[in-house]
């Protein structure tokens, strides 16, 4: 393996595990507590945050020595709210009923502190290919989280996976099962993100990773 | 050699008082309670305390690696709190989820006992009824037969749903409710040994029950106010619940401000709120006020000066 493919690996990586924006670095807590109620919300807003930060990456990587540090956080938003305008209407056209579901959190991924962390941390000051593989890797990892915290949720809190539409809805425990509802209310989400991150967090350190 | 000089470094006076003759204390003083639980709605109440209590002390010992059920016996009291504190006969798998999060998340995730800012038991029973409200708080309270024990049970309204029971009826228990917080009498009776055991002190059951009935007296006048006090579960709240060693506060002043903000909410969520009944809420809010009370109220230390005035 060539050295600078290592590189790439290492930055593809980092964000997904070690790095991870939401199990180790406690960010973009707004959007995981908000659409993990069913794994397919979930899923869909880890993509639509993850096109935003990779196309954004991108751009703020091409434009680095372009933008005033003074003013680089206004300049970063500028961008990401181009993009989030762009998935905004997609989501809408092709996929309206995940844009329904998802809600007021498709604007708000402009404020997602994952993105603005990313091209802050890194696209601001690395070249193009690696904020690339950079924005890849934490957009797999934001996914990840939602798309693990969603299925505890819906599993346990309403019963399903593939919820909420009752055509694809399959309900794992037969027709008498009573889910514990707790966990399907906005508390439940806190609940069963600190739980998820105790184990995370005793997984992590017994494989040291 | 014999030993006629005992060298050890101090304390040299001990308290003989450990964790398990409070406990003790605590379960002899739940007993008229229990005991009025079964007596008036029968052998169903007696099957969910046992599930309960059991389901407590096993979830310990598989926590703590212990091979010793009972160990200090505060597992098996959160279970008995817990069961006092549900309906007579909610299904068997929620009595015994309600013991394994009050052990589990309750107390053991916040560093086992003596560290949990919640009550378990109270952390347990919230959980239940936001999760499964229709089997703890919705159509299932059972209608009082007392000494009838085989007997089928009879659902019917609670009496902070209907306000349409006698004062004597709430005074001895006999109407639907937890099995444990109907009997006022039986709950008093315990409340009071707990006072001549000096577990507990009267500011906080005091503060609570005085700003029940004087929140109850200003909205239906005196009756009203007893019926609010003897009703639902502030009895078993104020005298048990509330006064928790380890989630209420120790200063003086502090506790009357635990007690009267317990009252408080439970009054705002009776007479304003959605549920008939908000002793639980109540009780927890201000769990997790206590370190703030305890911080803002420390009493001064002798000779203690402001540092302005220094």
């Amino acid at each position: 393996m060539s050295k600078e493919t290592s590189l790439y690996l290492k930055d593809f990586t980092r964000g997904i595990l070690k790095e991870n924006p939401v199990f180790v670095a406690l960010l973009g807590m707004c959007p995981l507590l908000g659409v993990t109620g069913f794994i397919v919300n979930g899923f869909g807003m880890g993509m639509a945050a993850m096109a935003v930060l990779v196309a954004s990456s991108l751009v703020v990587s091409l434009l680095r020595n372009y933008i005033p540090p003074q003013v680089r956080i206004p300049c970063f938003i500028a961008i990401i709210a181009t993009f989030v305008t762009v998935i905004d209407m997609v989501l809408q056209a092709f996929q309206p009923v995940l844009y329904e579901a998802l809600g007021v959190f498709v604007p708000l991924i402009v404020a997602n502190c994952v993105i603005l962390g990313r091209l802050e941390a890194f696209s601001s000051k690395k070249p193009v290919a690696r904020s690339f593989f950079d924005a890849v890797g934490a957009g797999i990892g934001f996914t990840l989280a939602l798309v693990l915290l969603a299925a505890v949720r819906e599993i346990v809190g309403h019963g399903t996976i593939l919820g909420p539409d009752p055509e694809s809805a399959i309900h794992l425990f037969g027709p008498n099962f009573e889910p514990m509802a707790l966990f399907a209310l906005p508390p439940g989400a806190f609940i069963a993100l600190g739980l998820l991150l105790a184990v995370v967090n005793m997984l992590m350190k017994r494989f040291n990773i | 050699m014999d030993r006629k000089l005992v060298v050890s470094t101090s304390p040299h006076l001990k308290s003989p008082e450990d964790i398990q003759s409070i406990m003790t204390d605590v379960m002899v003083a739940l007993f008229p309670a229990t005991l009025m639980g079964v007596l008036i709605f029968g052998y169903q109440a007696l099957v969910t305390i046992i599930l309960a209590v059991v389901a407590a002390m096993v979830t310990e010992a598989i926590i703590l690696r212990k091979g010793n059920l009972f160990g200090d016996g505060s597992a098996a009291l959160t279970g008995l709190f817990l069961a006092l504190v549900l309906p007579p006969s909610p299904p068997w798998w929620v009595v015994v989820i309600g013991s394994v999060v009050a052990i589990a998340v309750g107390k053991h995730l916040f560093g086992g006992i003596g560290n949990n800012i919640f009550n378990p038991a109270l952390v347990g029973r919230a959980v239940l009824v936001v999760s499964w409200g229709a089997h703890i708080a919705g159509d299932v309270w059972v209608r009082p037969q007392p000494f009838a024990f085989m007997a089928d049970t009879v659902t019917q309204a609670t009496a902070l749903s209907t306000y349409d029971f006698s004062l004597w009826d709430l005074f001895i228990g006999t109407v639907p409710g937890s099995i444990g917080e109907t009997s006022a009498l039986a709950l008093l009776l315990g409340g009071l040994w707990l006072l001549y055991r000096g577990h507990i002190e009267w500011r906080i059951p005091g503060a609570f029950i005085g700003i029940v009935f004087i929140m109850g007296l200003i909205d239906g006048g005196f009756g009203m106010g007893l019926y609010h006090v003897l009703a639902g579960g502030v009895m078993i709240g104020a005298l048990f619940m509330a006064t928790d060693m380890v989630t209420s506060p120790v200063t003086p002043v502090g506790r009357l401000i635990f007690g009267f903000g317990c009252g408080l909410i439970t009054m705002i969520i009776r007479l304003f709120g959605a549920y008939p009944e908000g002793v639980m809420f109540a009780i927890l809010l201000m769990n997790s006020l206590t370190p703030i009370i305890d911080n803002l109220t420390l009493p001064k230390k002798f000779g203690e000066v402001k540092r302005s005035d220094a």
